[in-house]
This record gives structure tokens, C-alpha cells and sequence, in this order.
């Protein structure tokens, strides 16, 4: 792979997306549109995040990947082999020591850093597409701060459910000013986006889109004073390290409709175990 | 006294096609004005005009704003027109599903300009939409439901409903009756009348039924060929028309 | 016990592997070489060239073999080799009035300066399934002929004299260049037609026949459709002149479309253009007919909600790259998701049940 340069794009492209970053750093929440490049991966794949983390990597870099917060999920691997080829940067499993992150879906249980970068795959960064299909209509309702549709969707489910009907991919406002989509994160990790000690940024290959979360920035979970927001997860704990407090996924064990609940956060759970922590299930 | 609106020589045309041509005329607060006029005669193209929906080719709109007084609304800032529209400005399409948000319960259609404008208690906004669907004669009990289980007459009096919820200034009507029954049509014309009453509402209703002027208009404007041919007070025009077009137009019609 | 599935590395590997072992097939076969490919699957290189945006038939024969004949993939391969090669500069325009032409056709006039030539066409062919190439792929040649000498004039150009089409002044402008800028809206036309060039075959067409069955129909001739070669040039700062530095083969096709007027314009026809690298018709007839369908706001017609018309509908959606990784990306897992919908379901449930049942106890 020595053709190409480090972290595989040339060093235009780079300085392409980073002022895309930067611009998005300066205006939180809002999508710049960015020349995205035809990547050796496919749309939809995490294009996004690749050219996003290729623009911020630095030789001197500690990079993991994960995918549905776990570091050992084929595309977290094809990712981190992408990377491992193209720039030859360190790579590790534990959150602590890594300087860039590249994420679908999951935040990190362990809280983020001053100094790391989270970097989000995002397959469609428009949190009003599903409300009305026109970019040249969505960017007008973003300019003008017209956010009435997106609370007449929320209305809707709590007619018809009770509820907000929204589970993951849960829109939030940023500083007061922005609607933006997360990424599709379970709302489980919405509270983790505000207030973040670690650069938070946003990339859509397909879409063509960045968009940034400075440190510490403001960032609210939309909802209705009578009907307020809630981060809510699977009420168990984890059956090999039995923590309470992460986010977990359902395994089926056996045909019998048996399961367990295990972190979907991989590294969380083994530096759990190391640590002498043991749930029902672990062995 | 200052006009709530004032129109100055509004023109449009299509091609070499007129659709109206220098259309002048002032509404005053609680005033409501009709248009009249057969179809492709320029009234539905001069109401487009005024309410922002199409650029005239000439010509001024100027609305009393709240906070800056008179400003004319053709070369105002796109950001601040969709502000009028959304809060001072109300629109009736003649075809309620234009109007409407189809996939959207009746409650979350009148619910909408409420969280427009920042209203983000839904107890509160749900009350409201009830309130308001009481008032248009829609059973509260359907506040969930989606307005294509609705009636005809339901949708457009839900549509009215939607519209009126954020009391508006101006409302702009297009041929709110068209479409409907008969038996409907009077039933949403004693509604509308009611409504204009309480409220004091500033209105400007594009027709072809006179009957709806007569009810509802305090003063009329006849068009021809996208010209105003006539103009005055209702029942002075209807009773005694001038122009040789607005006496064909009365004739035509059984007196009401 | 539970252990997490592992090995994500290994299985990529070995998926790999057999990949590639199912790519050669029987090795009894011979294998397949890549001037094979670019000589006798001639229409196969030149659509992964045009929806690829790279003319190499080379590259795009090599792209075709190792993408098993999947032409999507094919074009994929292209298109990530492309968006790595560094870019020396812009060529001039190229000059299709100077076309040396294989074909050249229309379907306006029954003869014309030029001539009528139908060139290599499965056109007039009656498509019988021809067992003889099973057996041998022997061919008689074909009669030769003098090409006739100097430029063949475009039919717009006949048109265009007596004033009845469209004026289509020469604009100097640099067009925007897809590639490198993110795609914005409202386009402009030579952004489109950038789009529409490498647009998804199939789309396209589907487009363009949705507006001849009534979709924002526009009654389009084809003016004319050429295919040959015309030179390249490129402008060399350090010469001073253009250079031909090549030469590539290009399909074109101009409709005349029927037009009634507008507020500026008197009645006269108007223009719908394709232009599309190597032997490739049916897109470039395609692309005409969407090109002149997206055209109705500049042309002051209405807007009848067809899809062709839609240009934010047709370029968004044009891209078979694009289309092809997002439609393929829900086969990733997406348990975390699934995970909170399931919990959201279950949730749901049972509170719709406990309300069932304070009913029944009522």
C-alpha cells in the first residue's frame, strides 16, 4: 500500500475536510457539505467517519474502532485493518488509550477525555429527512430555525403510544440553535453528547455532510415538558461482568428462547472482568 | 386609521397571459374583503400574490407588522415572510388535504403552528387542539384520528381550526366553500361568519359563489381578465351593479 | 458459558479466499484475459468507463474480471482507483461537430449533409439466438468505405439558422466539477448533465421512459445520435498551445423537443443533450430526455410533480455507487439499534396489556 499517502487520501483532500471540521467545530451542529471522496469501501459503510478520521490522524496517533461498541465486529475490523495498512498508526481496544475513535452507533461506556476525538459514521445526518425528502426544504427549515414538523412527530407519538416512539437516532438540540441527528445511538447514550470532555465530529460519505460537537457544548434531547426525555436501556445487569449501568445487548442462548444480557461495550466489560467483576451468566 | 394591508399594482402574468394586472386596494382591521369573479379571471393569481405564494412581477403588499409597523412583504427576507405565515398570516386552501397534514392526527394539525411558535407542553397543546376542534364543531373525541377518516366539511372546518389556532390577523381564503354539499357549505359559511364575528378577523375570501360574499364580505372587488372591474361595498355592488360584467355575473345566479 | 463471537479478522480472510477461488471458476476453463474482456465485451468496458468516470477500457476489462462481471462492482472499483489518481489539469472541450463517426443518425430529416450512417447497431439485427457463435466465433469481414472528408455539421445547426430551436450560446464558464464539490441544490445544467453522464443506466432510463408515457412529457425527436472518436487537447502552460493527447469515443445524442413558447420566447423547439463516454445509446438517449425534462423552470413550464422533473429527486438518486453501498449497508449489524426498538416494543406491550386488562376488571 506504500502507492498511497498516509491514512490513504492526499493531502488536499485532507485539508479539504478539515476545514470542513472546522467550519462544523464553529457552528455546532450544523451540516457543512463537504466533497466527499470515493472511498475503497462502500457508501453507507462508514465513508464518512474513514475520510473524517483520515483528515484528524497524526502518525503519533492511537486509533480504535468499534462498531456497535464492540472492537472485534467485521467492519470495526475492516475498518481498523483499513487504517492499520493505509497509516500505520498504533491501534488498541481500551477507550482510555485511544486518541481517535471512530464509532458506529455507541458511545464508550468509560467517560471520553480532553484530547480524544470521537468520530461518528453517519448514514443519514438529516434529523427532518424523514419528515419532509427535500434538502433544498430541509436546509431552508434549519436556517430559518423552523423545528415545528420535528415536534409534531414527537406529538404524534405520544397520541398514538404514550410515548416517544423513538428509540435510537433521537434528536437533539445543540446550543440552542440546531436540531441534529447523533448518529443512530441508542438514546441510552444521548446524555453522554452534552457536555463532553472529548471533540465530537460527525461524518456522512454518502451525504456528503460533516458536523462537529465542540467540548463541553450544550446539547438537549427534544421533548415535552410534560413528557421529558429518558435514556433507557435494558433492565438487567450484564451477565459476565454485572454492571448496572451500560448499555446492553440481548443474546439469544439457546433454542429455547433462552438469553442473556451482556455490555455491547466490549472493552467496558472485559477491563470489568479483569477487574474481578462477575455477573450471573459469567463462568 | 393605518391599513392592516395595502396592495399597490400587483401584476402577474403567465407568458404572454395576464393573470392580473395593477391591482390596488386597502383592507382595514376587522374588515373582510371578497373577491369575486369566474374562474380565469385572476382573483385565486392576485391572492397568491398577496399571501407570498407567487412573486409578483410588480407591485407592492404591505402588512401593519406588530413590531415594524407597515412593510411591504414582496421584498421582505424570505425568513421573515415564513414568520408571517406562520403566526400573523393564515391561509384556507380551497381543498382541505392541501391544507392539512394527511398523515398527522387532527390534534397534531392544530397542534402544529402552537409548537411553531415554542409551544412544548403537550397536555397544554393537546387542550388547545380540543378546544379548537369544539369550536369548529368536530367532535374532541377524534382528536387522534387522522383527517382522512374525516368527512369533506370535517377536513376544511379542521383545516380552519389549524389555521385560527395561533389567532392570526389576516386570513387569506380560497374558495373555502368550493367543493363541498350544499347542506355543508352552509353549515361551514355560519361557522365562518361566527368566527370572523368573535374574533374581529381581517379577511380576504376568493370566490366564485356570491352567496358566500354576500354572507361573509363587507366589501367586494368584481375581476374580469385579471382587472378589477368593479368595486364597493357588498351590497351596494350586488344590489346595484354597474359594470355590464358584475350585472352578468348577478343575474346569473339565483337571488340569494 | 457465554463467549462473545471472535474472529471478525479470520473470517474476513477466509471469505476472501473463497471469493477469489469462485471468481476463477472450473480451472479446467481458460481464464479469462483482460484484452479478452475489453475486445469482445466491448459495451460491458464501456458502461463501467462512463458510470466509472475514467476512459481506460483496460482498466475497466481489468475491473470487470475481477468483479466477476458484476457491473455495479465494476464501476465501484473504478471509481475508488479514480478518486486517487492526481489531477494534471482540465482538457478543452472536445469538438463532436469534428467527430470522425461510426454511427450518425436522425430520426428529423431522411438525409443531410453528412449522411445517414447506422455504423455497428444491434438495431435492424432480429434477435434470434445465434448458435453458430456457441460453435466457433468465426465472421466474414465487413465491406469497407471511404469515410466522407470534413466535419459533419450538427442538425441543431440547420435548425438553429432558421431560429426555430433554442439558441445555445457558448459559455465560457468553468463548469462545477462533481467530483471535487459537494453536490448542491438547485444545479445547474452542466452540473446535471455531469450527474447524468455517469448516472445508473437503468435509472436513467426509467426516467426518460417514464416521460414518454406521460410523466412531464416533452415529445422528444432524436435530432440526432452520433458515436465515433473525436481528439482530446489539453492546453500546456508551458508550450503555450494545446496538445492532443489523445483520443476518446464518445456517444451523442440531441432531441428536438416540441416547445410552445413562453413569457420571452416566441414558439420554437427546444433541447434536451446526453453525452456519454464510448459506445453507450441507450444512455445517451436516456440522458437527453431527463436532461430536457429537468429543464422546465428555465423553460417557465409548470411543474407536474414527475419524478423526471424533480432534479433533487433524479440526482440524488442517479448514483448506482451510492444507492448500492447505503441498499447494502442494513446487511451490517445493527443490534444496538434493534436492541432499543426491542425494548421500546416490549415496553409498548405491555402497557397496551395492562390497560387491557384494567378494562376487563372494569
Amino acid at each position: 500500500m506504500n502507492a498511497y499517502n498516509f491514512a490513504y487520501l492526499d493531502e488536499q483532500t485532507k485539508r479539504m475536510i478539515r476545514r470542513a471540521i472546522l467550519k462544523g467545530l464553529a457552528i455546532p451542529g450544523y451540516q457543512v457539505p463537504f466533497a466527499s471522496r470515493e472511498m475503497p469501501m462502500p457508501y453507507g459503510w462508514g465513508t464518512g467517519g474513514v475520510q473524517v478520521s483520515a483528515a484528524v490522524l497524526t502518525p503519533q496517533d492511537t486509533l480504535k474502532v468499534i462498531d456497535q461498541g464492540a472492537d472485534d465486529t467485521t467492519n470495526a475490523v475492516s475498518i481498523r485493518t483499513f487504517f492499520e495498512r493505509t497509516a500505520g498508526v498504533e491501534t488498541t481496544t481500551q477507550t482510555k488509550s485511544a486518541t481517535v475513535i471512530q464509532t458506529r452507533h455507541r458511545i464508550p461506556e468509560d467517560p471520553l477525555t480532553e484530547g480524544q476525538i470521537l468520530v461518528y459514521q453517519v448514514p443519514i445526518p438529516e434529523p427532518l429527512r424523514f419528515l419532509e425528502p427535500r434538502e433544498s426544504e430541509t436546509r431552508k427549515m434549519h436556517s430559518l430555525e423552523e423545528y415545528g414538523l420535528m415536534h409534531v412527530k414527537l406529538y404524534e407519538d405520544i397520541s398514538r403510544h404514550g410515548h416517544i416512539a423513538t428509540s435510537y437516532a433521537y434528536p437533539v438540540k445543540v446550543e440552542g440553535r440546531y436540531v441534529m441527528d447523533p448518529s443512530p445511538i441508542p438514546k441510552f447514550d444521548n446524555p453522554k453528547l452534552g457536555d463532553m470532555a472529548a471533540i465530537q465530529l460527525f461524518g456522512a460519505g454518502r451525504e456528503q455532510r460533516i458536523y462537529a460537537l465542540p467540548p463541553y457544548t450544550q446539547v438537549i434531547s427534544l421533548d415535552f415538558e410534560d413528557h421529558p426525555f429518558e435514556a433507557s436501556k435494558a433492565d438487567h445487569p450484564c451477565g459476565l461482568c454485572g454492571a448496572k449501568d451500560s448499555y446492553l445487548d440481548e443474546v439469544i442462548i439457546d433454542d429455547a428462547g433462552g438469553r442473556m444480557f451482556v455490555c455491547s461495550d466490549t472493552n467496558y466489560c472485559t477491563a470489568r472482568q479483569a477487574a474481578g467483576h462477575k455477573g450471573k451468566d459469567a463462568a | 386609521m393605518t391599513p392592516l394591508l395595502s396592495v399597490h399594482g400587483i401584476t402577474k402574468s403567465y407568458g404572454g397571459h395576464v393573470g392580473c394586472a395593477d391591482v390596488a386596494f386597502d383592507l382595514y382591521p376587522g374588515e373582510v374583503m371578497g373577491i369575486v369573479g369566474e374562474s380565469g379571471s385572476g382573483k385565486s393569481t392576485l391572492l397568491n400574490c398577496m399571501a407570498g405564494h407567487l412573486t409578483p412581477d410588480a407591485g407592492r403588499v404591505v402588512f401593519d407588522t406588530r413590531m415594524d409597523g407597515p412593510r411591504d412583504t414582496v421584498t421582505m427576507s424570505e425568513p421573515e415572510r415564513r414568520m408571517l405565515s406562520r403566526t400573523d398570516w393564515a391561509f384556507v386552501h380551497q381543498h382541505a388535504r392541501d391544507g392539512l397534514r394527511m398523515g398527522v392526527s387532527a390534534g397534531g394539525n392544530v397542534g402544529e403552528r402552537l409548537m411553531a411558535v415554542g409551544a412544548r407542553h403537550y397536555g397544554e397543546i393537546r387542550n388547545k387542539a380540543t378546544d379548537w376542534l369544539e369550536r369548529v364543531e368536530v367532535d374532541p373525541a377524534r382528536v387522534d384520528d387522522r383527517p382522512t377518516t374525516f368527512s369533506g366539511g370535517m377536513q376544511q372546518r379542521l383545516q380552519i381550526a389549524r389555521n385560527l389556532v395561533t389567532g392570526p390577523r389576516l386570513v387569506f381564503m380560497d374558495e373555502p366553500t368550493g367543493g363541498l354539499d350544499v347542506s355543508v357549505q352552509a353549515r361551514l359559511l355560519d361557522l365562518l361568519r361566527g368566527l370572523v364575528r368573535d374574533m374581529g378577523l381581517s379577511a380576504i375570501i376568493v370566490t366564485h359563489d356570491l352567496a358566500v360574499v354576500r354572507l361573509l364580505a363587507d366589501r367586494l372587488m368584481v375581476m374580469k381578465s385579471g382587472h378589477v372591474v368593479e368595486a364597493g361595498l357588498t351590497d351596494q355592488v350586488l344590489d346595484d351593479p354597474q359594470h355590464a360584467y358584475t350585472q352578468l355575473l348577478v343575474s346569473s345566479v339565483l337571488q340569494v | 458459558m457465554y463467549v462473545a463471537v471472535k474472529g471478525g479478522e479470520r473470517a474476513i480472510e477466509n471469505a476472501h479466499a473463497w471469493l477469489a477461488e469462485e471468481r476463477r471458476g472450473n480451472t479446467d476453463i481458460a481464464e479469462l484475459s483482460i484484452a479478452q474482456i475489453r475486445e469482445q465485451l466491448k459495451l460491458a468496458v464501456n458502461r463501467v468507463m462512463a458510470e466509472g468516470s475514467l476512459y481506460d477500457p483496460d482498466l475497466a476489462a481489468l475491473a470487470i474480471k475481477q468483479a466477476r462481471g458484476d457491473l455495479i462492482e465494476a464501476i465501484f472499483l473504478i471509481r475508488a482507483y479514480r478518486t486517487t489518481l492526481p489531477r494534471f489539469g482540465t482538457s478543452r472541450p472536445v469538438d463532436t461537430a469534428a467527430m470522425a463517426c461510426d454511427r450518425r443518425i436522425s430520426a428529423t430529416f431522411k438525409d443531410l449533409p453528412g449522411g445517414q450512417i447506422l455504423g455497428p447497431t444491434f438495431d435492424y439485427t432480429h434477435r434470434l439466438l445465434d448458435f453458430k457463435l456457441a460453435a466457433d466465433g468465426e465472421i466474414p469481414d465487413a465491406p469497407l468505405r471511404e469515410p466522407e472528408p470534413g466535419d459533419v455539421p450538427h442538425v441543431t445547426e440547420f435548425l438553429n439558422r432558421e431560429g426555430l430551436i433554442e439558441d445555445a450560446p457558448n459559455d465560457e464558464t468553468p463548469p462545477p466539477d462533481l467530483t471535487r464539490e459537494p453536490l448542491e441544490m438547485p444545479a445547474d445544467r452542466a452540473l446535471r448533465l455531469q450527474a447524468l453522464t455517469r448516472a445508473d443506466e437503468g435509472f436513467a432510463l426509467g426516467l426518460a421512459y417514464s416521460t414518454q408515457r406521460g410523466y412531464a412529457r416533452n415529445h422528444a425527436f432524436v435530432g440526432e445520435l452520433r458515436i465515433g472518436t473525436v481528439p482530446v487537447e489539453m492546453e500546456i502552460p508551458e508550450l503555450g498551445f494545446a496538445i492532443e493527447i489523445g483520443e476518446v469515443t464518445l456517444t451523442e445524442c440531441e432531441t428536438v423537443n416540441q416547445f410552445t413558447g413562453s413569457k420571452t420566447e416566441p414558439a420554437q423547439f427546444t433541447r434536451g443533450y446526453g453525452l456519454v463516454f464510448g459506445q453507450t445509446e441507450r444512455k445517451a438517449i436516456s440522458m437527453a430526455l431527463v436532461d430536457r425534462a429537468l429543464r422546465w423552470e428555465e423553460l417557465g413550464e409548470d411543474f407536474e410533480g414527475a419524478p423526471a422533473q424533480d432534479a433533487e429527486f433524479v440526482l440524488y438518486h442517479a448514483d448506482n455507487i451510492q444507492a448500492t453501498g447505503f441498499l447494502e449497508h442494513i446487511k451490517l449489524p445493527h443490534y444496538v439499534d434493534f436492541q432499543s426498538e426491542l425494548e421500546l416494543v416490549r415496553k409498548l406491550r405491555r402497557e397496551a396489556e395492562a390497560s387491557q386488562l384494567q378494562e376487563a376488571a372494569e
